[in-house]
């Protein structure tokens, strides 16, 4: 609003009640004031005089000249009147009635004056000492922003205007009533922005309990200033909210979230053991507790590596060196690391993958898989034939993969195999088709042959042949098939 | 802009800014706190050790936020700014009937902090767009942030009364769709072209960047001597005639139609030894301009449908969108899926898991306890614990849940609305479930319903899914009433509160191409999103600002 609109609405609203004399600034100054007054007079308004001085001054227009006068009353009688308009139809029926944004001043607390809303009352405070600190500083900035710091506005008028995006003083809502006013009519906006502003001020002007205790029945407002605590980083000032509010598991988290910041291990490691048996749900209680202890597992497994590392004693870290510190990484990273490394310690060891996969619960799955994947990285075929092998009480060996034998082919590929090595693991899969798929796929032409051999398909093993080398012990294997 | 005196333009970055000679500094921001901190980084370097001062202004689109000031008093800087003003941009046109307000985060905001800021927006948007093209009679919607925004309208028309304009509506319709209505289709790939060039390549505001090397020149001479290292960077939308066409097809229908095309034009060109008077290759060379442009894009598409190819008849691709179908189509969605474990164990990206798994939550009205929580063991074992956050932050937003009441209301949902549909016809498609090559994105059946036969007809259905429904009528002036001629198409404004996916746009656009359907359809929403996006945008920040 520009400032010569601002004092045009004041102008004209207040000569609809006298006719005016455009003489000199004095009498014309006196004039307003009085129309002012009958305007406000069911209103109790103090201050009023010094303000309306102040505002001539700033202005610093000839007021009186009739070329402005005129000029102005032109221009503002016709976006003045559809206001006037437009709240004499709503007048009558409630005092919400805001008329349009240039001439809401004067009108709306024309209105409001004559429905002698008992809720407006308490705003005959308008100008307090805080009001006029506030805008005391501020001279500089132009008289209609100023004057939003001195004017009256009813809560709704506040809310309303901020939400325009203009600056508004709320110093002068001081009784906790108005405060709260105040606010459930910020929410009533649903403008966070606003919200937020209320809030801020709330929660600097109001005792934190009083505060605590009026969100607790605002739950809008409540997320609202639990979302500005999270992201000014206020954490105690949250937490304690939250504890007000029994939101038990929301402090959990909360308090846990924090351990993100901390960048210092030991001190993470510390962090988190403080943040086992808050009150998380039971499933995420087991989560944190491993959490920690994982942290606990990869700091003494890290300084251990790095001694073994940088003095060059081990032959594994000579050759495989460590890409980074596993500080940090989760559990199947963790597991894969000390698969890789420590493949061969005794469970009794922190860094063993017995001893991980007992201490996390790890499933069958998960752990081969894992372990398949490190050793078959390492090319340590045993390993890996090992790994697959399940004795029975009565001595007997038998190949299991809880992981499907078709996974375990993908794996050992993926780490180029050789393909004797990786024909054994073929030949084990069960769904015939994926066997052929993948023995084909990957030349093992031995499982293709017997395969076709154990479906007596001739034609496919016939077409089969072209596809072998010649003269190789492959085709000679077709052949012989063929010929029996 | 050079009109209006502006000497350089720069991307926000933290550090020193750029050198140049100019007195005022205009900051163009959308008021979040990273970037406030990254303009008190500018500030303050600039402030060392300069002799002419240099001013400061801000602007904050679409709002100025007392946050983001309060932010900047506390580091020191707000007195720097001379102006701090606001740019009220809350809806930006992306296309002939695309509207977004690009807040991604619109949908974190509403229903995991409960923040209705983003709404108060839509609602002004709304309200802007109704000044411009007149008050929208009808209003329909679902969803509990629909109600608000109406409410809000509704609220904001009453308020200022002289906003009432005399302009002939445009639209007779809105309708608001809250996103949590249908959580649903966002997490399924698109297979429209222009939703798969979104799910792999992601569309940033109408462009996207791809890889070059599918687009090196092809010039005789140089072959393969310099290739680009930068990405290619394409602006997509209607105004190119070849990707009006294609953008809202099923990939599958795509190739042929590429190939079409590339007779045609060869067709054409080959026409220039046809011409024999000069008139004709006066009117040829007229053309050539026109031609050259077409086979450009042409061209371009080629390649990029060359790329998606690659990529959607990979294995993997096949087996996720296998399993993304048999979950919509109700199969096998209350037990731990295979898949998903294999992909978990083989490390894939984590926000692919948190798809599927939604997916299935969603398609089950909320996951076994049992299966739950073996989901989320295996996730925080392999990912890391600290996923803790995003995995409270899903089940807080509804897309991961323990089943409750143990009764699964996604049969009903699926039976009575037709969400699955197993004659598509990819080509020629006759319903709009050919843009998920099977299934019909519910919030677009909704609308579709809505038009005919209206709500009435499902209204149990309406019950299970989140959220009232409700309608509003705006009061017009007589005079502006309409008179429907015969034969004339509504229009309907949709609304996606929390987002909206390329495909369900698609579908849209279908709908209004319909021959009987006698609806036509403008699309606005708080954000372009897809399965990634939308996710990423629920998880929790874990690495700390990069500076």
């Amino acid at each position: 609003m520009s400032r010569v609109r601002a004092d045009e609405e004041e102008y004209w609203h207040s000569s609809k009640f006298r006719a005016f004399t455009f003489d000199d600034e004095d009498d014309e100054l006196s004039q307003l004031k009085e129309s002012k007054r009958a305007v406000n007079s069911l209103r109790d308004i103090v201050d009023d005089d010094d303000d309306d001085l102040e505002r001539v001054s700033w202005s610093g227009e000839p007021v009186g000249s009739i070329s402005w006068s005129i000029k102005e009353t032109t221009s503002g009688s016709t976006s003045s009147l559809d206001g006037r308009d437009s709240s004499l139809q709503k007048g009558s029926s409630s005092y919400a009635a805001l008329p349009k944004q240039a001439s809401s001043y004067s009108l709306s607390s024309l209105f409001k004056g004559r429905n002698k809303l008992s809720s407006f009352q308490s705003l005959s405070d308008a100008l307090t000492d805080t009001g006029v600190k506030n805008y005391a500083p501020e001279l500089r900035r132009p008289k209609a922003e100023y004057k939003d710091y001195s004017s009256d506005w009813s809560p709704k008028d506040t809310v309303r205007r901020m939400q325009r995006g203009k600056v508004c003083s709320l110093e002068r809502f001081r009784s906790l009533q108005d405060k709260l006013v105040l606010l459930d009519e910020a929410v009533a906006g649903h403008d966070g922005n606003v919200i937020t502003a209320v809030l801020i001020f709330l929660k600097r002007t109001l005792r934190r309990e009083i505060l605590f205790r009026e969100l607790e029945v605002r739950q809008v407002a409540l997320c609202h200033l639990i979302h500005f605590l999270r992201e000014m980083g206020e954490q105690k000032f949250l937490l304690d909210l939250l504890r007000f509010l029994d939101r038990t598991e929301e402090v959990a988290l909360s308090q846990y979230r924090e351990h993100l910041n901390i960048q210092d291990v030991e001190k993470r490691r510390e962090f988190l053991k403080g943040c086992i048996g808050l009150p998380f749900s039971a499933e995420d209680n087991t989560h944190i507790q491993d959490h920690y202890t994982l942290l606990e597992r990869q700091i003494i497994i890290e300084a251990n590596d790095r001694r073994l590392e940088t003095a060059g004693e081990s032959e594994l870290f000579r050759k495989y060196p460590r890409k980074a510190s596993i500080l940090n990484m989760p559990l199947v990273t963790t597991l894969f690391y000390s698969c890789f490394y420590h493949y061969t310690e005794a469970e009794g060891m922190f860094s063993s993958p017995t001893n991980l996969k007992k201490t996390f619960k790890i499933p069958d799955k998960q752990f081969v898989l894992t372990a398949l994947a490190a050793r078959a990285k390492l090319r340590a075929w045993g390993d890996v034939d090992a790994l697959l092998t399940t004795k029975n009480w009565l001595g007997y060996t038998k190949k299991k993969a809880p992981i499907g034998f078709h996974r375990v082919v993908e794996i050992l590929q993926r780490n180029n195999a050789p393909v004797q090595v990786l024909q054994e693991y073929v030949r084990l899969v069960e769904d015939v088709e994926t066997r052929l798929n993948l023995a084909t796929k990957y030349k093992c032409h031995d499982v293709v042959i017997e395969t076709y051999r154990d479906l007596k398909d001739r034609v496919q093993l016939t077409a089969y042949k072209c596809k072998v080398e010649r003269g190789s012990a492959e085709e000679e294997k077709i052949n012989s098939i063929l010929s029996n | 802009l050079q009109e209006h005196e502006v000497e350089k333009m720069f991307t926000l970055k933290p550090g020193r800014l750029p050198p140049a000679d100019v007195k005022n500094i205009i900051f163009f921001v959308r008021p979040k706190l990273e970037l406030m901190d990254i303009i008190t980084d500018n500030v303050l370097r600039e402030d060392r050790g300069r002799s002419p001062q240099r001013d400061f202004h801000i602007l904050f689109v679409p709002r100025r936020s007392l946050l983001c000031e309060q932010w900047l008093k506390e580091q020191g800087v707000l007195g720097s700014f001379i102006h701090r003003e606001q740019y009220s941009l809350d809806l930006i046109p992306f296309d002939g009937d695309l509207l977004s307000m690009e807040s991604e985060s619109a949908f974190k905001e509403c229903y995991l902090e409960s923040d209705q800021t983003s709404l108060y927006h839509a609602a002004k948007g709304l309200m802007t767009l109704q000044a411009l093209y007149g008050t929208i009679p009808q209003i329909f919607g679902k969803g509990d942030c629909a109600r608000h925004v109406a409410n809000m309208m509704i609220r904001m028309k009453r308020e200022f009364p002289g906003s009432q304009n005399s302009i002939f509506p445009v639209f007779d319709t809105l309708l608001l769709l809250d996103r949590n209505v249908d959580l649903l289709t966002p997490l399924a790939t698109q297979l429209t072209y222009e939703g798969l060039i979104d799910e792999i390549y992601g569309i940033q505001n109408t462009y996207v960047k791809l890889p070059p090397e599918k687009f090196a020149p092809k010039k005789q001479g140089e072959g393969g001597k310099d290739l680009p290292t930068e990405p290619k960077k394409l602006q997509l939308n209607s105004a190119e005639e070849l990707y009006a066409e294609i953008r809202d097809k099923n990939f599958n229908a795509v190739g042929s139609v590429l190939s079409k095309k590339a007779k045609i034009i060869s067709a054409a060109f080959e026409e220039r030894h046809h011409a024999k008077t000069v008139g004709e290759i006066k009117q040829f060379v007229s053309q050539l301009p026109h031609m050259q442009a077409a086979r450009s894009s042409l061209a371009n598409h080629t390649s990029i449908a060359e790329l998606i190819k690659d990529i959607t008849t990979s294995e993997d691709f096949f087996d996720n969108l296998t399993v993304e179908q048999e979950f919509m189509s109700g199969i096998d969605t209350d037990k731990v899926n295979n898949y998903i474990e294999d992909c978990i164990a083989q490390k894939h990206p984590l926000i692919k898991i948190l798809r599927l798994v939604c997916l299935q939550s969603v398609c089950n009205s909320g996951l076994k306890q049992k299966v739950l929580d073996h989901y989320k063991r295996e996730i925080l074992q392999t990912y890391g614990y600290e996923h803790i956050l995003t995995l409270n932050n899903l089940e807080k937003a509804g897309l991961l849940k323990p089943q409750t009441g143990g009764r699964n209301n996604y049969p009903t949902i699926r039976k009575t609305l037709r969400l699955w549909m197993d004659d598509v016809n990819e080509q020629n498609p006759n319903d709009i479930s050919y843009v998920y090559s099977g299934y019909a994105p519910l919030s677009v059946r909704l609308a579709q319903l809505l038009a005919r036969p209206g709500w009435r007809s499902i209204e149990e259905v309406l019950k299970m899914l989140p959220g009232p429904h409700f309608e509003e009528r705006q009061q017009l002036p007589t005079g502006l009433q309409k008179k429907r001629q015969h034969g004339e198409n509504r229009v309907t404004l949709v609304f996606f509160l929390g987002g909206v996916t390329y495909a369900e746009i698609a579908a849209l656009r279908f709908l209004s191409q319909m021959e009987d359907g006698g609806t036509e359809y403008i699309i606005a929403t708080t954000k372009l999103i897809n399965g990634t996006t939308w996710i990423k945008s629920l998880m929790e920040k874990l690495e700390p600002a990069p500076f």
